[in-house]
């Protein structure tokens, strides 16, 4: 096996160098091939203050995402998105934040777990999300992205058991991913009061940055979420701006209100 | 139950420990496990627990027993398909799954997870419906256990099967139409799981195969379990050798062939699982992680789940339950195709032949037998056990058009 050319931004010193300044945390999520200029949006984001860019590679069955996300996926899909593809299109992305993918572990599992870590760190992605990969079932590709240089982000939820809880926040690479509440990713009119506490239990039991996600839909969401954590993930209020046609730079607009009152 | 001793089986085969307890994580050899998002792992593991604790308890037992007998009919007859058997020169029995209350063999699965909900202090049961028999089994049991019930079904098999969303709606159940993806089970099944993180604490998740995170697909085999203990005491008391040579049951996600080898695992019996040609998961598919555990699905190039097409809704599934992957890995089950047509035609011969109306899933058992009856993979003066695992009512409005 050869050695993995490691190129891109890693993410958790990124995250962290960025946090420890006092600045909140913005991520925003792009399903990879939902439009022709799907990598103008990852410019876009980042160009308008993103600190990392989440990436969605489509799966059939996204049983976690919402109605958002699953069009998006469809859609991806239909233009004959694939992790190919993806590992293509990014060869021609340099920007100077982080890249995550996230999917779903069977389009992991079936490259092989080495293989396809190593395949993401050579196109400059730096940190993955494999939602409905539990602690309990985790450990093969911990090694493995720990091995390609990839940052594995584990997910909290607000069923977790404390001593989930902690036993995540210490396993976790990058970042820690808290969900804000008991649902699939999509937009929502209010952010549910018990994310706060919950993001606040996870930081005392780890140093690693906190990102919520899931629901935040404006920015507003993203204020109160970076209250109690170090920032937040926003996806499906993106993605619905793409998917009713939204252009680079729309999401760039939409990235800098998000930033704009996060920083204020 | 007391110990059975194993009989002519190959040398090779873990025969104490297959179809019994899963491994560590849930796992049949490398397939099963818990493939959930964060979120629904406590749900998962209170469930887990709970199951563990009642079949341990000889008064949950007691109670399941009982409504299986007083309420759904039980024990189901063997039935010697006596005409067919002379024309195929083959002795068929018939396990009557198509007589328990419901018409099919899922209210077995069904009640038990019921009576497992309102122990768990549940008020609403989710299930996932293809051919709508789940459905309306899940329906029926919330309906005597004074529970609410949700229902996920797609809308193209809404269509077809019309006359279980009304009877599942005359049960009081909520019936919530899919529109996602393909519009069948598979779609159904993610929307389950998608509704069930929504409300853990209040609702239980009545899956209805031997498929889902664990402990569902050992759960669900061991409620159905019932449909081959009972054949195994019925074979010994109608053929001359005690267990019949061929066990064969159609699969889908695989519960009522689950249910059926589990009770002839042990014995020297061949068995037989048959796949609709259309989403025949182990022949023409590969491992895939899906709605919550490892097994074998039909996929593309990339890995994307294909679209099963069968005209039996209940098989219109692309995967297939993790047990059935690890039985066909060991080599100690055999997993075969039958083409539409040839279901169609099974359907008619059993019903000329027997009187039986076979429901479109179950007659992909009895189109093998059918075909294979008389060559190498059936052979002449074989007996064989066909789990007809549910009625063709339902079926009568696909049948017609195809007239």
């Amino acid at each position: 096996m050869t050695t993995p050319t490691v190129t891109g931004v890693p993410v958790e010193t990124h995250l962290r160098a960025r946090r420890d300044a006092g600045r909140k945390l913005l991520v925003p999520y792009v399903t990879a091939g939902v439009c022709d200029d799907w990598t103008a949006h990852l410019r876009a984001c980042a160009e308008a203050g993103a600190d990392a860019i989440e990436i969605g590679l489509p799966f059939s069955e996204p049983t976690v995402d919402g109605p958002t996300v699953q069009e998006a996926s469809d859609r991806a899909l239909h233009r004959g998105t694939s992790l190919r593809i993806l590992l293509a299109d990014l060869r021609t992305v340099r920007v100077d934040v982080p890249l995550i993918v996230m999917t779903y572990y069977h389009l992991v599992a079936r490259e092989g777990l080495a293989a396809v870590c190593a395949a993401l760190a050579e196109a400059g992605v730096r940190g993955l999300i494999v939602p409905d990969l539990p602690l309990d079932e985790s450990a093969g590709l911990e090694q493995a992205a720990a091995g390609a240089g990839i940052d594995l982000i584990l997910v909290a939820a607000p069923s977790s058991s404390p001593a989930r809880l902690r036993e995540i926040a210490q396993r976790s690479r990058g970042f820690v991913y808290a969900v804000t509440a008991m649902a699939t990713t999509g937009e929502r009119t209010a952010l549910p009061a018990t994310a706060g506490a919950y993001a606040a239990t996870l930081k005392q039991h780890t140093d690693l940055p906190v990102l919520l996600g899931f629901g935040i839909s404006t920015p507003d969401h993203a204020a109160a979420g970076a209250r109690s954590a170090d920032g937040v993930v926003v996806g499906s209020a993106l993605m619905r701006r793409i998917l009713d046609g939204a252009t680079p730079a729309d999401t760039a607009a939409f990235v800098t209100s998000l930033r704009t009152t996060l920083d204020t | 139950m007391g110990a059975i001793t194993a009989q002519g089986l190959p040398a090779l085969l873990p025969a104490a420990g297959l179809m019994r307890e899963p491994g560590a994580n849930g796992r049949f050899g490398e397939f099963g496990g818990r493939f959930v998002p964060e979120s629904l792992i406590p749900a998962c593991a209170e469930v887990e627990e709970a199951f563990r604790d009642a079949w341990a308890d000889a008064g949950f037992r007691r109670d399941l027993d009982r409504l299986l007998t007083v309420y759904a009919g039980r024990p189901t007859p063997v039935t010697p398909a006596w005409r067919l058997s002379a024309e195929l020169g083959v002795d068929v029995l018939l396990k009557r799954e198509d007589l328990a209350h419901t018409g099919s063999h899922k209210i077995n699965n069904v009640l038990g997870q019921a009576l497992l909900a309102v122990r768990m202090g549940r008020t609403r049961l989710i299930a996932e419906t293809g051919a709508g028999q789940h459905g309306v089994a899940t329906a029926t049991a919330a309906a005597l256990l004074g529970l609410s019930a949700t229902v996920f079904m797609g809308s193209k098999d809404m269509a077809r099967q019309a006359l279980n969303v009304h009877r599942m709606r005359l049960l009081g159940a909520e019936v919530v139409e899919v529109t996602s993806g393909s519009r069948t089970l598979k779609d159904a099944t993610s929307e389950a799981m998608r509704h069930w993180v929504t409300c853990v604490d209040e609702a239980y998740y009545c899956i209805g195969s031997v498929m889902g995170p664990h402990p569902y697909p050992w759960m669900v085999r061991e409620f159905q379990r019932v449909i081959g203990a009972e054949a195994r005491a019925q074979c010994a008391a109608e053929l001359p050798r005690a267990v019949p040579d061929y066990v064969v049951a159609c699969v889908g996600g695989g519960s009522n062939a689950a249910g059926t080898f589990a009770g002839f695992a042990d014995t020297g019996a061949q068995l037989v699982g048959v796949e609709a040609a259309g989403g025949a998961a182990i022949s023409n598919g590969a491992v895939a992680v899906m709605h919550g555990h490892r097994s074998y699905a039909i996929q593309d190039g990339d890995g994307q789940i294909l679209e099963a097409e069968s005209i039996a809704a209940g098989l219109d599934y692309p995967g297939i339950g993790p047990e059935h992957a690890h039985l066909h890995e060991l080599g100690r089950a055999r997993y075969v195709t039958v083409t539409d047509a040839e279901v169609v035609d099974a359907v008619k011969r059993l019903a000329r032949s027997e009187g039986i109306l076979p429901a479109l899933e179950s007659a992909h058992a009895v189109a093998w037998v059918l075909r294979a009856a008389g060559t190498a993979e059936l052979p002449a003066g074989s007996t064989v056990l066909i789990t007809l695992s549910g009625r063709g009512d339902k079926d009568s409005n696909s049948l017609m058009e195809i007239q």
